[in-house]
């Protein structure tokens, strides 16, 4: 089963995080990005897909953050086939032109599935693997915590609030949307990855940016503020926790 | 030998036959087997070779169950291990490259100390590591680490940028060697600990205090500092070893300095054994080093009216051979009494935070009945002493949290040499 990942950065929350002049967006010339996390459990799973049935993976890694070539030769060192930089002169899109991006980077190429995030830290809406497989005119399922090769299908476990988790079998192509692989990403010594660096396996896509047809415009972003409910607690630990005490009690708990 | 030859036997007249047999029966060998390995056939041994053939393994298949080992081991002192142990399980069908087994030892090289067969866990292990590593069996405490060193240069996953923040709004100057933009006397190298855990950066206040009182022409290396990579070669990642090494000669190779100072002894260790043959040739010296050579000049006054006892790092006592250079300055402090710990020096017990025991605390909470730093802090309380001195920036915060789990809050301080030397002197200890 041959399959493709789609690779987003997010901004790392290592760095402390400010706003641009404006506010209309964070300050990202002095951001550091790392690897979406739901993503890196896409990877893990369309990597386990291959060791158990065969195929490739393709990782397509979106963007001009400087951590991306990173990103790709990890990818290459855990098990991937064959790693595209898209769009080296894209910061930041919207989820909407992010789409547009990687189902034009798909057209033309064979493959089985196409495996995201069902998430990402900076896109908590799950649009991605909907609006990919809109565009491409395939099926499309989300929330995915584990898949299975068949033959022209995959099985997939879907999983619901409480706990309630649903078989399905989809068609494929198909795209999933990546909740959590079956098993934790697994980890990649540095001397693979520098091996991979030097091997140097990596190609680049022009795209240009497009323009975003979502219709929904980012107006202001802003620094939560602190609400009027939170009361401080002040002094040592022992001084904390008898007040911490004292109001528990005082609310009848 | 016959009878009749005299108890006193005169080497000359020894007649050494590599082979015999004897009566029917091969005894070919060396003379004084102890010095051969005697292959065992009994048992299905391809685990053991598995061991051995690796570089670095080698010395595992020298093991002839003797178990002195065992008695100095400080993990088997709080469960069952061991390098005979180890060697045993490999000999009967355990596969050491997937067993947690593999992530207990600290390398603390007690064992190599008393082995007549120099059968050396410090190669050992890291080589049995390297391969696990590789194959991407790592437990995922220590996976989170070594992605976290990768990424932000060190381990505790700090921004890199704020490697100096400590240094900010402190009543003395920290130059950072990139401002200075000249040749100093000293390049302090100050470590991931005292750079941003709490309790070590007050270690590093106080060093900061004390070099300053004492005139030091010094400076740091600031944001460009990174892990100096020690103990994760001992936990078998030797490309981030490698990557770190090279970074980090690169940043010190710009800067020209006489001394470089280290607070940390497993980058003391790095900086003595591995750096040099990459290019990164320094004269390194432990800060407990450079301070005990002056203690005349730091000029101690102020009264110490404490019960001290001291614990040995393995990385500067065992691995470098210092052990006097610590106790030393503990003498020098006024008023202060000194209890040694019944392991000390060459004997000292582990801490439990080398070879990547650092990160490694739910596999030895899975193992051990104990942590070996707790295990450390009841040898310390029973010497009736007030205060732990210590002079490894891993020890602080291990130490620390030892004395609370093992309810001994109040009755332990856990205080670095350079927090008790900035007391001596009367300086803030902020």
């Amino acid at each position: 089963m041959d399959s493709v990942v789609l690779l987003r950065p997010v901004p790392d929350p290592v760095e402390e995080l400010e706003l641009n002049d404006d506010g209309s967006d964070l300050d990202r010339d002095y951001l550091g990005y790392v690897l979406n996390e739901f993503d890196d459990h896409a990877l893990e799973e369309a990597i386990l897909l291959k060791e158990a049935s065969g195929g490739t993976v393709t990782v397509l890694g979106l963007g001009s953050a400087d951590e991306m070539e990173q990103i790709l030769y990890t990818a290459l060192a855990k098990g991937a086939d064959e790693a595209i930089k898209l769009g080296d002169e894209i910061e930041h899109l919207s989820v909407t032109s992010q789409a547009e991006v990687f189902a034009a980077a798909l057209e033309g190429r064979s493959y089985d599935l196409v495996l995201t995030g069902v998430q990402a830290a900076d896109e908590l809406d799950g649009q991605l693997s909907v609006r990919v497989a809109a565009l491409l005119a395939i099926p499309h399922i989300s929330v995915v915590v584990g898949a299975d090769a068949g033959d022209d299908s995959v099985n997939v476990t879907k999983e619901f609030w409480g706990g309630i988790t649903a078989d399905y079998e989809v068609q494929t192509p198909a795209v999933l949307g990546i909740q959590a692989a079956r098993q934790a990403p697994r980890y990649v010594a540095v001397s693979l990855i520098r091996q991979a660096q030097q091997e140097g396996n990596l190609s680049e896509t022009d795209v240009d940016p497009p323009d975003d047809s979502s219709g929904v415009r980012l107006v202001a972003v802003r620094v939560p503020e602190s609400g009027e409910g939170a009361e401080m607690i002040e002094g040592d630990e022992e001084a904390a926790a008898a007040k911490i005490i004292e109001i528990i009690r005082g609310a009848g708990v | 030998m016959s009878k009749g030859v005299s108890p006193k036997v005169d080497p000359a007249n020894v007649l050494e036959k590599e082979e015999l047999v004897l009566e029917g029966m091969d005894i070919s060998g060396h003379w004084n087997r102890m010095f051969e390995q005697r292959t065992i056939f009994d048992y299905d041994i391809a685990q053991l070779d598995r061991v051995t053939e690796l570089d670095g393994g080698e010395s595992m298949g020298w093991c002839y169950q003797c178990a002195q080992c065992i008695a100095v081991c400080p993990v088997d002192h709080v469960g069952s291990y061991g390098p005979r142990k180890i060697y045993r399980n490999l000999q009967v069908g355990f596969d050491l490259f997937t067993d947690p087994d593999l992530w207990l030892c600290t390398t603390c090289i007690n064992c190599l100390r008393v082995c007549p067969k120099e059968v050396d866990m410090m190669e050992i292990m890291p080589a049995v590591r390297k391969e696990a590593v590789l194959a991407g069996n790592v437990p995922a405490e220590l996976q989170d680490v070594f992605e976290k060193t990768a990424r932000y240069g060190n381990p505790l996953g700090k921004n890199a940028k704020r490697r100096a923040a400590w240094t900010r709004g402190l009543d003395v100057e920290v130059p950072v060697i990139s401002d200075v933009e000249r040749k100093v006397d000293v390049l302090w190298w100050v470590s991931d600990y005292p750079s941003y855990h709490p309790r070590g950066i007050d270690a590093s206040k106080a060093l900061a205090r004390v070099l300053t009182h004492l005139g030091v022409d010094f400076a740091i290396l600031g944001a460009e500092e990174k892990h100096d990579g020690d103990s994760m070669l001992r936990a078998g990642e030797n490309g981030l070893f490698e990557m770190l090494a090279e970074q980090n000669i690169e940043a010190l190779n710009q800067y020209e300095f006489d001394v470089l100072l280290t607070t940390d002894p497993h980058a003391y260790n790095a900086f003595l054994h591995e750096y040099p043959e990459r290019g990164g040739e320094y004269n390194v010296v432990h800060y407990t080093q450079y301070l005990a050579e002056r203690i005349t000049e730091l000029g101690l006054s102020e009264q110490v009216d404490l019960s001290i006892t001291f614990h040995d790092p393995c990385y500067l006592g065992r691995h470098n051979g210092e052990y006097e250079a610590p106790r030393d300055l503990i003498a020098a402090l006024p008023g202060a009494q000194f209890t040694e710990m019944w392991r000390n020096r060459e004997n000292g017990y582990c801490c439990g935070g080398g070879g990547g025991g650092m990160w490694l605390d739910g596999i030895a909470a899975e193992n051990q009945s104990m942590r070996l730093s707790e295990k450390r802090v009841l040898e310390a309380v029973e010497t009736g002493a007030d205060t732990l001195c210590v002079v490894c920036p891993y020890e602080v915060s291990r130490f620390e949290d030892a004395v609370k789990s093992t309810n001994n809050d109040g009755a332990l301080q856990v205080l670095d040499i350079a927090e008790l030397l900035a007391q001596a002197l009367g300086l803030p200890t902020d």
